[in-house]
């Protein structure tokens, strides 16, 4: 849809303009899940699981049931559905045995918190403790003990994945490019290692939560913190074998999602206790320690990459392994698998790759989506190993990156021909470089190490993610004009912070040529009212939505031109438009204005023509296709985000001791839409890959028990680790089909990050790092190896 | 979280406290919190809830002046206080020059940090009318955003103090 407007005819587009969601954000206004109240409502809470693994050998709920304002009481043994995005493997309340520390065992619904809480204090549970695995490398053992000995009976989507009966392989991903044997002949190094990567937790800053109710003839509601509806209610439909039309989604506003709200969690649980309870309203909010062990979080990794080089510093071959810890569910965990199999090698051409990419059930919290989608994961052993084949080769690491990026006419790792509208990840890589004074110290650089006798390194990274969605991926947007003019747009993707509301609206304005002001984006998401998207997730919904609105708006367009065309005898092809109305071209006073058009035309003697003016506008991805099972082989990406990243590292080559002193980013967004959330997102992302860079990770005990689900023992980035420079670039090469040339970037700032700052401080140091987070103690540990 | 104490053993007592300028008396049991006071009992649904633990800074609201994590807090120790929150942030129908400072610098992207985060620079600004950049970022230290990367926070609070001299923009190349 990128219709090549110059800059300057555009009154909306690529404009700064305040976000059209924040009025209400910044009074207190915004009413999110755990602000809603409802007549009758319940409060439910969750007794979980304190092992790894364990049968459940008798549950006693008989004193729980006994506390005042107890209404429900549910165990694993009433509730036979299973639930799975992809693959069926997981009940609403552990049946038989628990799979991970933390999962919901039973639940209570009371009249108060309190009684909801006592009760499940009062619930006694006898388990049988059994052999976790708690280690993918373990899992895939022969030896290993099942977490799903039943795999072989689990329904799954058999044209996409590959779970392996018998074993703990969730999903085998397999891609072959060219002859990997007859690359690494032609090579002169060849170079293996293995990166790892902990589970890490989203952190939304608001919890999960949902209000369900089950009321009678099965007519289902659910309020909820979730990133997309529509999957929620089709799950649901499918869970519960009920009618779509009977089941309604509401998503008001949402306290971030960050990929953890984007499947299915506590709505069937909630449902299920109201139907329990005679339908009365269940509400359930998880703590912060449930959102740390009985929701989801990101899947560790455990990447060995073997790469064969020619003396030139050219990649001849790259065979790739990733181990992926999916924890004791399938979840999102399988398509992260395949997603990231499809992409593993970064933005770099391997003219022979070979992949093979397992998800590996563990008894441990399961993975899910989170920003960036495998990326931020395997980016991390990536960009860490660039650089160790550049050293090796004698190449300076950002010049080796150069010589092997992805360029008009390389072809990826699926087979996709890149062509000059694709991106350009070398200008990304070259812009983040000026930014830092990348291969050289400045001379206040050259001060600070003399006054600190610390040493600063600087790395630059690159990266790329196309959006991981099934190729059929749809949307709609529909546009209705209100009595004055101004306009309501509906669509189901959410707000979760992104500011994609906002880009949408700017579309929407510029194709009126209305201002912003007029347009309306409903915030409350509501499959009862809504069009359809399939979910808010993968950095699609700029490019889709955006699509879907522009064509929503000439819709709306044609049909206030048909109206126009009688009122004012005129052709269609002879009519223009502004703010205030359709006007015949070479007579703008003759004109109709939007109001009197608006809900239908009337002429003075009360005869009338028209009607509301809606319009709606579909889109649907084009030409897209599944991948080959056997070679990974197909076209996958809806567009290409390129990236990259410069970091400049203080670091005490004694000590281990490091301070981020810059980064710069830079995405070849195609159109920034709104410069200022281009800039939100790169800086916001950027500070949330530093913390998993940083700081944050998941810590077991050797029975697997979660050592540290709080704020306490597991902090995210506060202020003070905002690096005292930051720099946002962006890079616009138009993407062919994206609204005004633009493509998503929600995910992209967060991945790599991990990568330039431990190549930072090697490059500072010579700390050789290969397990993320890097801690100043990891550094010092590294140091007295090197 | 509310602890789990039986019905039994918990006393009531009544509180006056005064919040956003009006004065509300109301019974409380001695194990509520000022911020499920405020959430639960009143309506004040701005404060949220991240942790229950002190550590995110989400249920930030300013108590006799001071910036304090309402989850921290019984709501019988505010007795006699003077509480304001998000909601008397505003006045007239319109946003104070704090909030449309937020508004012009997109330094809200989710929102759910952000009733706490005004408090903890309402409070801030009170006692140091032109905080430097490094005074801004340690008093909202205790207010996570996992959103933002807070740069964004920073320039609203040095734009509305006047500070701000060059705005650095994304770079177009």
């Amino acid at each position: 849809m990128n219709e090549n407007r110059a800059a300057k005819d555009l009154i909306c587009v690529g404009k700064g303009v305040e976000r059209v969601d924040t009025l209400e954000k910044l009074t207190g206004g915004a009413l999110y899940v755990g602000d809603l109240l409802l007549p009758g409502m319940l409060h439910a809470k969750v007794l979980k699981s304190p092992h790894a693994k364990a049968r459940i050998i008798k549950i006693d709920t008989e004193n729980a049931g006994r506390v005042p304002g107890v209404r429900a009481i549910l165990t694993g043994d009433e509730l036979d559905y299973r639930l799975g995005l992809y693959l069926v493997d997981k009940y609403i309340l552990a049946k038989g045995v628990v799979r991970h520390f933390g999962e919901a065992v039973a639940a209570v619904a009371a009249d108060t918190l309190i009684a909801a809480e006592k009760a499940v204090e009062l619930i006694e549970v006898q388990y049988e403790v059994m052999e976790p695995v708690l280690d993918p490398v373990r899992g895939l053992e022969k030896d290993a003990p099942l977490v799903h000995p039943e795999l072989g009976s689990y329904d799954y989507i058999k044209d996409v994945f590959t779970p392996v009966p018998g074993t703990n392989i969730a999903n085998h991903t397999k891609l072959r490019k060219g002859d990997i044997e007859k690359g690494f002949r032609e090579a002169d190094f060849i170079l293996e290692r293995t990166y790892t990567n902990p589970n890490v937790q989203h952190v939304p800053m608001e919890t999960h939560g949902s209000i369900g109710q089950w009321q009678t003839g099965d007519r289902l509601t659910v309020w909820t913190s979730a990133q997309s509806p529509f999957t929620v209610r089709n799950l649901l439909a499918h869970s519960f074998s009920i009618p779509h039309n009977s089941i309604r989604v509401i998503i008001p506003y949402v306290g971030g999602g960050f990929g953890g709200k984007a499947g299915i969690h506590l709505e069937p649980l909630v449902l299920c206790l109201s139907r329990k309870a005679g339908g009365r309203p269940v509400k359930l909010i998880a703590t912060r320690e449930e959102e740390f062990s009985m929701l989801p979080c990101r899947s560790g990794l455990v990447y060995t990459i073997r790469t064969g080089v020619n003396k030139d510093g050219k990649i001849t071959a790259q065979k790739m392994t990733m181990r992926w810890d999916s924890g004791a569910y399938a979840d999102y965990a399988v398509n992260v698998t395949r997603a990231s199999g499809y992409s593993a090698a970064g933005p770099y051409e391997i003219p022979n790759a070979w992949i093979d990419a397992y998800t590996v059930y563990t008894n441990k919290p399961f993975g899910t989506a989170y920003r960036g989608f495998g990326h931020v994961e395997f980016s991390w052993g990536i960009e860490r190993h660039m650089d160790l084949v550049a050293r090796t080769v004698g190449l300076d690491p950002l010049e080796f990156r150069k010589k092997n990026a992805l360029r008009p006419d390389s072809i990826t790792l699926t087979g996709e021909k890149i062509t000059a509208d694709s991106g350009n990840v070398t200008k990304c890589m070259e812009s983040a470089a000026r930014a830092i004074d990348y291969g050289r110290l400045t001379e206040e650089e050259k001060a600070r190490e003399r006054q600190t006798g610390m040493k600063i390194g600087k790395s630059v990274v690159a990266l790329h993610k196309a959006p991981a969605m099934p190729p059929c991926t749809g949307t709609a947007v529909i546009l209705k004009m209100n009595e004055d003019g101004s306009v309501v747009a509906n669509f189901s993707l959410t707000e979760i912070g992104a500011g994609t509301y906002t880009s949408v609206a700017q579309i929407i304005a510029e194709e009126l040529r209305f201002p912003v002001s007029r347009i309306k984006i409903s915030i409350d998401s509501d499959t009862d009212k809504e069009p359809y998207d399939w979910q808010t997730v993968a950095s699609k919904g700029l490019l889709l939505s955006g699509n879907a609105a522009i064509l929503a708006a000439r819709d709306l367009l044609a049909k206030a031109y048909d109206v126009a065309a009688q009122v004012l005898k005129a052709s269609v092809v002879d009519l223009d438009h502004d703010a205030d109305g359709v006007f015949v071209k070479h007579h703008p006073s003759h004109s109709v204005a939007w109001r009197n058009m608006a809900v239908g035309y009337a002429y003075p003697n009360g005869n009338a023509i028209g009607g509301p003016l809606i319009g709606v506008g579909r889109y649907i991805a084009q030409g897209l296709t599944n991948l080959d099972k056997e070679t990974g082989q197909g076209l996958p990406a809806l567009d290409w985000t390129y990236g990259a990243h410069g970091l400049v590292a203080l670091v005490n080559d004694r000590t281990g001791e490091f301070n981020v002193l810059k980064v710069a980013s830079a995405f070849d967004v195609g159109k920034a839409i709104n410069p200022i959330s281009v800039r939100g997102q790169s800086i916001g992302g950027m500070l949330q890959g530093l913390g998993t860079a940083l700081c944050e990770g998941y810590i077991y005990s050797p029975e697997g028990v979660l050592l540290n689900p709080s704020f306490t023992d597991n902090k995210i980035p506060t202020s003070l680790d905002l690096p005292p420079e930051v720099v946002s670039i962006a890079v616009e090469t138009p993407q062919l089909d994206g609204p005004f040339g633009a493509r998503g970037v929600g995910e992209h700032s967060m991945i790599a990050v991990c990568g330039a700052l431990g190549n930072a401080i090697q490059n500072a140091s010579g700390a050789d790092l290969t397990h993320m987070p890097i801690r100043q103690e990891d550094v010092w540990r590294a140091l007295q190896k090197s | 979280m509310p602890c789990s104490v039986p019905d039994e053993w918990r006393n009531f007592m009544k509180i006056r406290v005064t919040i956003n300028n009006s004065i509300v008396e109301r019974e409380v049991s001695d194990n509520k919190t000022l911020l499920h006071f405020l959430r639960d009992d009143l309506g004040y649904t701005g404060t949220k809830e991240g942790c229950g633990a002190g550590e995110c800074g989400a249920c930030t609201v300013i108590l006799n002046g001071k910036a304090v994590n309402s989850c921290l807090i019984l709501a019988r120790e505010a007795d006699g206080a003077i509480i304001e929150t998000v909601e008397g942030e505003a006045g007239d129908g319109k946003l104070s020059p704090l909030q449309e400072a937020f508004q012009k610098h997109h330094a809200v992207q989710c929102g759910f940090c952000t009733p706490g985060m005004l408090m903890s620079i309402k409070a801030l600004l009170r006692e140091n009318p032109k905080p430097d950049e490094e005074q801004i970022k340690k008093a909202i230290e205790g207010n996570f955003c996992r959103c933002t990367g807070y740069k964004q926070i920073v320039e609203a609070v040095l734009y509305v103090t006047g500070q701000l001299e060059k705005q650095e923009e994304l770079i177009h190349e």
